[in-house]
């Protein structure tokens, strides 16, 4: 008995070590790096030119960067889902996710503060923001939650990924070697006796006890920065639930894919097995319910009044120039996906996958609609403008600039997958030892 | 040792000598090529006139100049970043808008964008065509800045670029805005532009150094709005949309007097109030503007009159 879980044992280990990119994966690698440097180009006439190469104008002066934003953000709070709450609730099946929802979460995050620094009109001057930061606006709690909420972050991936480390130390492949370094850097200190497992434990627990307050408030603060102006649309009390609960749909979905795309790349029927996608499937389905409860209350209360100011917003949205995206938005986030759901069938990988891809784009169309419709309508009406500040379309720089943000989360997702066991090897030893 | 100090000495003189010739001699062909006084002598060739001009040095001693050197002391901003953010002592402004008298003529319009060296597309003033609801009559209202008391674009604003002064005039400043348009989004009279591309200024405009009073100049990547023109109310002048405009539509003045003024009239702000059921826009979200509104009622022109200026 003892040998035959030594040699399943050395099995894990060999199946779940990183592993260098095949074709496909060098090819993957190749394309994101390109829309980077497209983006990066783009980032550069910006820069040179100034927000003019934008189509933002003064009424539509947030547009798709914002969204992009605000879509980045909801991604990233899957971290605390996967991780804090069904981590809490004791579930046990969600191990082998974790990690991956980590990784999620802090590439997210980091080009959420990215894309941010990208939309101000003066970037050279951020450090305004912490010489002359005033408490009272949103910006700076914002500024404060998401640093917080990235550290923490960087900690639930950190800390769980310690026995794993030395796992890698010990297992050199020529897949980890170039990489040694860096884990003896990381974690050479780790001996795994009782005692550091008990701190860990410990540590851990308290992250993801700390985290979920953290991660409502991220989220919560960044619809204020809606919720807090005088617009049509925005000016909503149900904000931050509805924020949240769209969060948690988006960044499942994103779950779902990346989860599919691994197993796919890397063989891991047997860790990430279709049970997982039933689960998630499950969860996804939940979560939808919630979303469309939150669209209805936002949406269908304000029609009901129709009052000034915000009747000229909802006209567009459900009959206007918008009702095409506006309800295809809520066919393919939501109402579609959980049709698919509800049967067996539906959550089976393939069904899975594609789901996940329609939630994640719709998310994405979701952010837009949110942020850009209110912004042409405002309360007075747009007078003495050129045509052109009267409607939006993102150019092709914020096209390229956003488009890089998104490939530039996934190459980081890609690398992080590349240098560490994107299924945590030891906890996943310790379950099958339990079993 | 005496010969070994003189030796010293000897090279001392002999090689301080010599920079002092090499000094003056710079000094001199300096002197007949370019102009002493300025900062820019590279690029100034000046031919003296031979007419002196006396002055009084900083020393207080009488000197005379070659009146060809004589160039205006550069622009600068008349007070400190820090007065501006003051503001003036014991004042509250406060702008009355009379519907009734508004042709859209736009002369403010054209002031203020002269004035300010506003770019192309961007307009402070607005003019807009309103109209209550589908059986009433139309009118002409002008918006500017509301300087709210309680303004939102204050609130939003991360870096305190966007300030409240204690009489009443929200201003900003330019050189600390990191351009972030909250205050853009945030603001419900959609008052607030933003400078999508280095602005197109004449070359001494562009190179004043920002002040905060007079919002001039414009630069890349930040907000502007406006202003009230404190630099004017100051000197004790009226803002340029109130002396610009023909038919009296703008009095400006200071409620702590309780009197306001277009320049050729002067009224009781408390009795324009009464008599003429004065309001401020929006009230109802509570931002208190310093601007008020009469009621387009008796007006001076047919609506008609003012629709070759609408441009929409």
């Amino acid at each position: 008995m003892e040998r035959t879980i030594a040699l399943r044992e050395e099995q894990v280990i060999e199946d779940l070590l990183p592993r260098k990119f095949g074709k496909t994966g060098q090819l993957w690698v190749g394309v994101l790096s390109c829309i980077c440097l497209v983006g990066l180009y783009a980032y550069y006439r910006q820069l040179r030119y100034g927000l003019g190469v934008t189509a933002m104008r003064d009424y539509v002066s947030w547009g798709l960067y914002i969204s992009n934003f605000v879509f980045f953000v909801a991604i990233s709070l899957v971290g605390s889902l996967i991780t804090a709450i069904l981590r809490l609730a004791n579930v046990k099946w969600s191990t082998p996710l974790t990690r991956i929802a980590e990784m999620i979460a802090i590439a997210a995050i980091m080009f959420a503060a990215l894309i941010i620094i990208v939309d101000m009109g003066r970037p050279e001057r951020l450090l305004n923001v912490f010489a002359h930061g005033r408490i009272q606006s949103p910006i700076i709690w914002d500024v404060v939650v998401i640093t917080t909420y990235f550290f923490i972050s960087c900690l639930l991936l950190y800390l769980p990924l310690l026995p794993d480390i030395k796992i890698l130390i010990d297992h050199q492949r020529t897949a980890t070697r170039p990489f040694q370094r860096l884990y003896r850097f990381l974690g050479s200190f780790w001996k795994g006796n009782t005692g550091q497992v008990a701190i860990s434990d410990r540590a851990i627990n308290i992250l993801c006890i700390t985290i979920i307050p953290v991660a409502f408030g991220i989220h919560t603060v960044t619809s204020w920065l809606f919720a807090t102006t005088f617009r049509p649309g925005w000016d909503s009390t149900n904000f931050g639930a509805y924020f949240i609960s769209g969060a948690f749909l988006a960044g499942s979905g994103a779950v779902v894919v990346a989860m599919y795309v691994v197993r796919k790349a890397y063989g891991m029927d047997h860790y990430i097995t279709d049970d997982h996608f039933d689960k998630m499937g499950k969860i996804v389905v939940l979560l939808a319910l919630v979303y469309l409860y939150f669209n209805i209350s936002e949406y269908l209360l304000p029609a009901f009044k129709m009052k000034e100011g915000e009747d000229a917003h909802l006209r567009e949205l459900f009959s206007g120039d918008w009702a095409l995206r506006f309800w295809a938005t809520i066919f393919i986030s939501m109402l579609l996906p959980m049709v698919i759901l509800l049967f067996p069938k539906g959550r089976r990988p393939l069904p899975m996958f594609l789901v996940g891809i329609m939630v994640v784009i719709g998310a994405w169309f979701k952010r837009y609609i949110i942020v850009v419709p209110s912004m042409l309508h405002p309360f007075l009406p747009m007078h003495d403008v050129p045509l052109s500040y009267k409607s939006y379309f993102p150019s092709w720089e914020e096209w390229a600039i956003a488009c890089g943000s998104l490939a530039g989360g996934m190459l980081v997702i890609t690398l992080l997958i590349r240098i560490f066991p994107i299924v945590p090897i030891h906890e996943t030893i310790e379950e099958m030892k339990a079993n | 040792m005496s010969e070994l100090t003189n030796g010293s000495q000897s090279r001392r003189a002999f090689l301080s000598g010599a920079a002092l010739a090499a000094v003056s001699a710079a000094a001199a062909s300096c002197n007949h090529l370019k102009d002493p006084f300025s900062t820019q002598a590279a690029a100034l060739d000046v031919t003296p006139t031979g007419e002196k001009v006396k002055l009084l040095s900083v020393d207080g001693e009488v000197i005379e100049v070659d009146r060809a050197f004589l160039k205006p002391v550069p622009h600068l901003p008349s007070v400190t970043n820090a007065e501006a953010r003051v503001g003036i002592p014991g004042k509250k402004f406060v702008m009355v808008i009379d519907l009734a008298r508004c042709k859209n003529l736009k002369r403010c319009q054209a002031a203020c964008d002269h004035m300010h060296h506003i770019q192309d597309g961007q307009n402070w003033i607005k003019v807009q065509k309103m109209q209550e609801s589908a059986h009433t009559a139309p009118y002409w209202q002008p918006t500017t800045c509301m300087h709210c008391d309680e303004p939102p674009c204050v609130k939003v604003c991360p870096v305190d670029a966007t300030f409240k002064r204690q009489d009443g005039i929200v201003l900003i400043d330019s050189d600390r805005c990191i351009g972030c348009r909250f205050c853009m989004a945030a603001c419900p009279y959609s008052t607030r532009v933003f400078n999508w591309n280095e602005p197109v200024l004449p070359k001494e405009i562009a190179k004043q150094p920002y002040c905060a009073e007079t919002s001039v100049p414009q630069k890349k990547g930040t907000v502007g709005k406006c202003d009230f023109c404190p630099d004017m109310t100051r000197r004790g002048e009226l803002p340029h949309c109130v002396s610009a405009c023909p038919n009296g539509v703008f009095f400006f003045g200071d409620l702590n007097e309780d009197s306001v003024t277009n320049g050729a009239e002067t009224f009781r702000f408390s009795d324009l109030m009464r008599d003429k059921a004065g309001y401020r826009l929006m009230e109802d979200l509570g931002t208190r503007p310093s601007v008020y509104y009469l009621p387009p009622v008796n007006r001076n022109f047919p609506i008609e009159a003012g629709e070759e200026n609408d441009k929409g």
